[in-house]
């Protein structure tokens, strides 16, 4: 489990202040895939960094299986890092060694006997799949090979958990897909705990259970991904489902529908239009599966003024829809 | 002269050349990786940050590559004394060949190591390595085609610094050159010794070369 209490991070360098990480809170629990979402600059890694403590941060606590990083100093520092898997964008690896040599580097590290060394590093490059690759060199396979590689290496000292910057982004969709698709089999075989941080909304709906966007070094959203989903006015919703601009004429009310689960099933469209004798407008919509779960946005006009749909606004709330009014606030029916 | 008075010239010098660069390459190989590698993880930011330090191992190596060897050679005569005992002949030659030397690779040294991926140093702390870990297993050995190629280029300047061994007395092929074929005008002694002098460095840059191919896995 990783917790981090109000973190903060300033980087100072010749009279200027950035403040890369600002009062950052974030709970992954034991077994779960945690995606941080943002752009480019919003601190992402320096984020991440704090988290094994590559960068120390200013103010804050960083509590991973209960034990407070912070407190650690030399020696302990680096066997509990030993215990802190963690995936890079650009791999790392070390050009001068084979792929199995590279596996075999943190286990050098942590002083497991040469014999014992062999063995792990041929069941890591089983795990991943590296197996006929173990004497090749970094330069002479694929991007996504050495991502596998790059977690075969994270994995050597049976980490509970795994940090991961951006390690899908200088690979392509395809490989990207089978990347993730590894770290998901592994979160679930080897109950890995995972942080992940990426600017692709697709990584954050293809696995990760829980998610936050961050945005100038704060997060401005957090918590399980279907939850944010269906949270009125989500960064996220809107990524994942970009629905095309619409403006809410006078006399209707524009309203954006958001299902999950079990409510993708039901046709409420045809229900509200039946019940209520309504003409229900579709002017967008886009269905996604996240995390294996149907999820989709609506976006739907109804005749009438806001305070006029009250009834059936009501009635898709009861459906388990999450139900956003686009029209502008005046006297409103929220 | 003829050529059967030349060649029996030319082995003991070719020796002594081989003798000079050879030692001081051995002395500059580990002093100047040592200082190479405290110029670059003494620096803001770097593994063992010492600024201070930084600054000063700066100022030393540039004063030590600014002197003009020959002018360096004398100017230390005192040192040499002190570590060889004589300020004469081949091994003292050694010392200021050595002094002269260590700076330039080191410099070298600096280049090569900064060419290492800081991705990579940054992935062996993450994964809880020792600084030691971090230079040796690491940065070094990340770096080796370039620090063999570069203690290829200081191997050739060394023999090039070797010409002036004369002026503390001692030999080498240079001397050769410059007592039998300048000041005595013997021009099959210049022509033969400059011939060894390129063949030597085509031969070191060759082999240099190979080594670090083979060290580089693209
Ligand atoms: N070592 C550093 N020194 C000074 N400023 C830094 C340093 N590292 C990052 N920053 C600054 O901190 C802010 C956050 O950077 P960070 O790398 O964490 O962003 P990010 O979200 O990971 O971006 P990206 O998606 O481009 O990787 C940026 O404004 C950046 O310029
Ligand atoms: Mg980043």
């Amino acid at each position: 489990m990783i917790q981090i209490e109000k973190l903060r991070k300033v980087y100072r360098g010749r009279g200027r202040e950035v403040t890369a990480v600002d009062g950052v809170d974030l709970t992954v629990a034991e077994g779960e895939v945690f995606g941080v979402l943002g752009r480019s600059g919003a601190g992402k890694s320096t984020l991440l960094r704090c988290v094994n403590l590559l960068e120390r941060p200013d103010e804050g606590r960083v509590v991973i299986g209960g034990r407070d990083l912070l407190a650690l100093r030399g020696g302990e520092l680096r066997r509990a890092r030993q215990g802190i898997g963690m995936i890079h964008q650009h791999f790392g690896l070390l050009g001068s060694r084979t792929v199995a040599g590279n596996v075999a580097f943190p286990l050098e590290v942590m002083g497991v006997p040469r014999a014992e060394r062999a063995k792990r590093v041929a069941e890591l490059l089983e795990l991943v799949g590296l197996t006929e690759h173990a004497g090749a060199y970094p330069a002479r396979i694929s991007g996504g090979q050495k991502q596998r590689v790059g977690i075969a290496r994270a994995l050597a000292g049976r980490p509970r958990v795994l940090l991961s910057d951006e390690a899908t982004s200088s690979l392509d969709p395809e490989t990207t897909a089978s990347i993730l698709a590894l770290l998901r089999d592994l979160n679930r075989r080897l109950g890995l705990t995972v942080l992940l941080i990426t600017h692709e909304m697709d990584v954050v709906k293809r696995i990760c259970d829980s998610a936050a966007v961050m945005r100038d070094g704060r997060f401005t959203e957090s918590g399980p991904v279907p939850e944010l989903l269906a949270r009125p006015g989500s960064e996220l919703a809107r990524g994942l489902f970009p629905l095309p601009p619409a403006e809410p004429r006078d006399g209707s009310t524009l309203i954006e529908v958001t299902f999950t689960g079990g409510a993708t099933g039901e046709p409420f469209v045809s229900a509200l239009a039946r019940k209520y004798s309504v003409d229900v407008n579709i002017l967008g919509g886009a269905v996604e599966t996240v995390g294996g779960e149907r999820v989709g946005r609506l976006q739907l006009e109804l005749p009438g003024d806001p305070p006029q749909n009250a009834a059936q606004l009501a009635f898709l709330r009861e459906s388990g829809l999450a139900v956003e009014i686009k029209n502008p606030d005046r006297e409103d029916a929220r | 002269m003829s050529w059967d008075e030349v060649m029996p010239l030319l082995w003991p010098a070719t020796r002594e050349t081989l003798y000079m660069t050879g030692v001081a390459t051995l002395f500059t190989a580990v002093l100047g990786l040592l200082l190479g590698v405290l110029l670059v993880i003494t620096e803001r930011g770097g593994l063992l940050p010492a600024p201070p330090v930084n600054k000063g191992l700066g100022v030393v190596v540039n004063i030590g590559r600014s002197l003009p060897f020959l002018i360096l050679m004398v100017a230390i005569i005192p040192f040499t004394r002190v570590v060889v005992g004589t300020s004469i002949g081949n091994a003292a030659a050694i010392v200021p060949l050595t002094v002269g030397a260590i700076p330039f690779y080191a410099r070298l040294v600096e280049i090569a190591l900064r060419e290492v991926d800081p991705g990579v140093l940054a992935a062996a702390d993450a994964m809880g390595a020792t600084r030691r870990e971090i230079v040796g297993k690491v940065m070094l050995r990340e770096a080796r085609p370039g620090l063999v190629s570069g203690l290829t280029v200081t191997v050739i300047a060394l023999i090039g610094y070797t010409a002036m061994a004369g002026t503390v007395g001692g030999g080498g092929l240079g001397n050769l050159a410059v007592v039998y074929g300048y000041e005595r005008f013997e021009t099959k002694v210049m022509v033969a010794t400059v011939a060894l002098l390129i063949v030597l460095v085509l031969l070191i840059q060759a082999a240099g070369d190979l080594v670090a191919r083979r060290l580089t896995h693209r």
